[in-house]
């Protein structure tokens, strides 16, 4: 087994799980931000269930709703002939639940920290609420999109236990990195092990630190 | 004041018991049959027994570096045997206490055997080879029945023997290939189909135990080790589906 494969796995679902989640999550963090309805915390718990949820909770009811007698597993089966379960499909639908919080959440703050009558004073001129939210309401809530995009793709890099219990260790297509480094260390394959380990400490290490460069130059300006 | 009395209690009872308890290390497919020896063996003694389950090779990576076990169950000869050269394991106490066999189970295949080589019949589940010596005893099956080239693209690895059957009884995985052993689960949805593998399919599943080194002067954890040979722990281990030379 190469280094290098089970990362490119890894690097392709976090950007797969990053790119849905900045899709599905915007709506909901802009939902949740100019919402005034009484049931916001109960959807802002929900959201964020992940964070507390430890990956077994998770990982056991996704391989019950995702197998094939599971209510999105079988449907899933009919339309494409087979289950989520041990499947790179399965796995970032995973990954997107285990890690919206870490999309929403940025995202939300910023929306939330907009000046209401920036908004207000676009949709006199005459934009339309979409124009709005566009032109307006996005460009200044840059910062709160790129810490968004870099932590999911970051969590989701390092997610272990979720894959550990509905992946099923197939290389190529659901051993990612986290996968394969505890299997070498299981093994006794340190040097393995800690080929990976130091890969991902200093990949993690360069997005980080570049999220903070990019932050700081921000507050600069 | 209540409440601190309850605590000290605690505190108090808590690490002592732990200190005076044997700690086993389990193969999981032993884990059922060792949950029920320990309860007998408490019943007789009074001693407590703590049990942690995870795959052989994961047991045997712990304790080189430095877990607290007393006593290990393996489901291999190869890493007690390791253990004792090392010096990890009380050299002589070796020995034989279960050998086990390895089983075909599904619960939506007609035909357990027919299902290894129909390419479209769902995942196959087994245990990791490289830390399980079911999973290894499994892969040597399937290669020299020639099943792997069919069964290769469609196998998912559990991290132990115990996940490769929870795959298949949540039907996720369409057959598992698991430890006779393992049958008895409690909850186990009904089979469609079982098919025990021969002994001479794989290498066989001789599982050995050996006293580690730090219970070396330990009389408790040496009196369960040595229960394990006892005729009425040995009538246990056949009940959980394991053969035992006379």
């Amino acid at each position: 087994m190469s280094i290098f494969g089970p990362l490119w796995l890894s690097v392709q679902l976090a950007f797969a799980t990053t790119v849905i989640l900045v899709l599905v999550g915007t709506p909901v963090a802009w939902w949740l931000s100019q919402t005034r309805t009484r049931w916001k915390p109960v959807v802002q718990a929900v959201v964020a269930m992940p964070i507390v949820l430890p990956p077994t909770v998770l990982g056991f009811y996704l391989l019950i709703l995702l197998g094939p007698d599971g209510a999105i597993g079988s449907w899933w089966v009919q339309l494409t002939g087979s289950a989520l379960t041990f499947s790179f499909t399965g796995l970032v639908i995973a990954s997107c639940i285990y890690s919206l919080p870490f999309a929403v959440q940025p995202i939300q703050n910023a929306f939330e920290s907009l000046p209401k009558h920036y908004l207000e004073r676009a949709w006199t001129l005459g934009a339309s609420r979409l124009d709005a939210f566009f032109s307006v309401a996005v460009p200044l809530s840059l910062r709160g999109f790129v810490s968004g995009i870099v932590l999911s793709f970051a969590h989701t890099l390092g997610e272990f236990g979720v894959v550990l219990m509905v992946g099923g260790n197939i290389p190529g297509e659901t051993r990612v990195i986290s996968i394969a480094i505890y299997d070498h260390v299981e093994s006794l394959n340190y040097t393995a092990a800690h080929q990976m380990s130091l890969l991902l400490v200093g990949f993690a290490f360069a997005v980080l630190a570049t999220m903070f460069v990019i932050n700081r130059r921000w507050s600069e300006r | 004041m209540r409440v601190g009395a309850i605590l000290l209690v605690f505190l108090l009872a808590v690490p002592a018991r732990a200190a005076d308890a044997i700690n086993v290390a389990v193969a999981s497919n032993f884990s059922r049959a060792a949950a029920e020896l320990a309860e007998q063996f408490e019943a007789e003694t009074g001693l407590a027994v703590r049990l942690s389950i995870g795959s052989t090779g994961k047991l045997y990576a712990q304790i080189l570096n430095g877990a607290p076990f007393d006593v290990f169950l393996a489901a291999d000869t190869a890493r007690p045997a390791r253990l004792e050269r090392s010096g990890h394991a009380v050299a002589g106490t070796r020995f034989t206490y279960a050998t086990g066999s390895l089983v075909l189970w599904s619960r939506s295949a007609r035909d357990c055997l027919a299902a290894l080589t129909d390419d479209g019949a769902g995942h196959v589940a087994l245990a990791n080879p490289e830390t399980a010596p079911y999973g290894k005893a499994a892969v040597e099956f399937l290669a020299t029945a020639g099943y792997w080239e069919s069964v290769s693209a469609r196998a998912v690895y559990g991290e132990n023997i115990n996940q490769a059957l929870q795959f298949a009884a949540t039907g996720n995985a369409a057959i598992g290939i698991v430890a006779r052993s393992q049958l008895t689960a409690p909850q186990l949805p009904a089979a469609t189909c079982t098919w025990v593998v021969p002994a001479a399919s794989s290498t066989g599943l001789e599982q050995q135990a050996v006293l580690l080194q730090r219970a070396a002067d330990n009389a408790n954890a040496l009196r369960f080790f040595e229960f394990l040979g006892t005729d009425r722990a040995r009538a246990t281990i056949r009940r959980h589906g394991y053969e035992l030379a006379r």
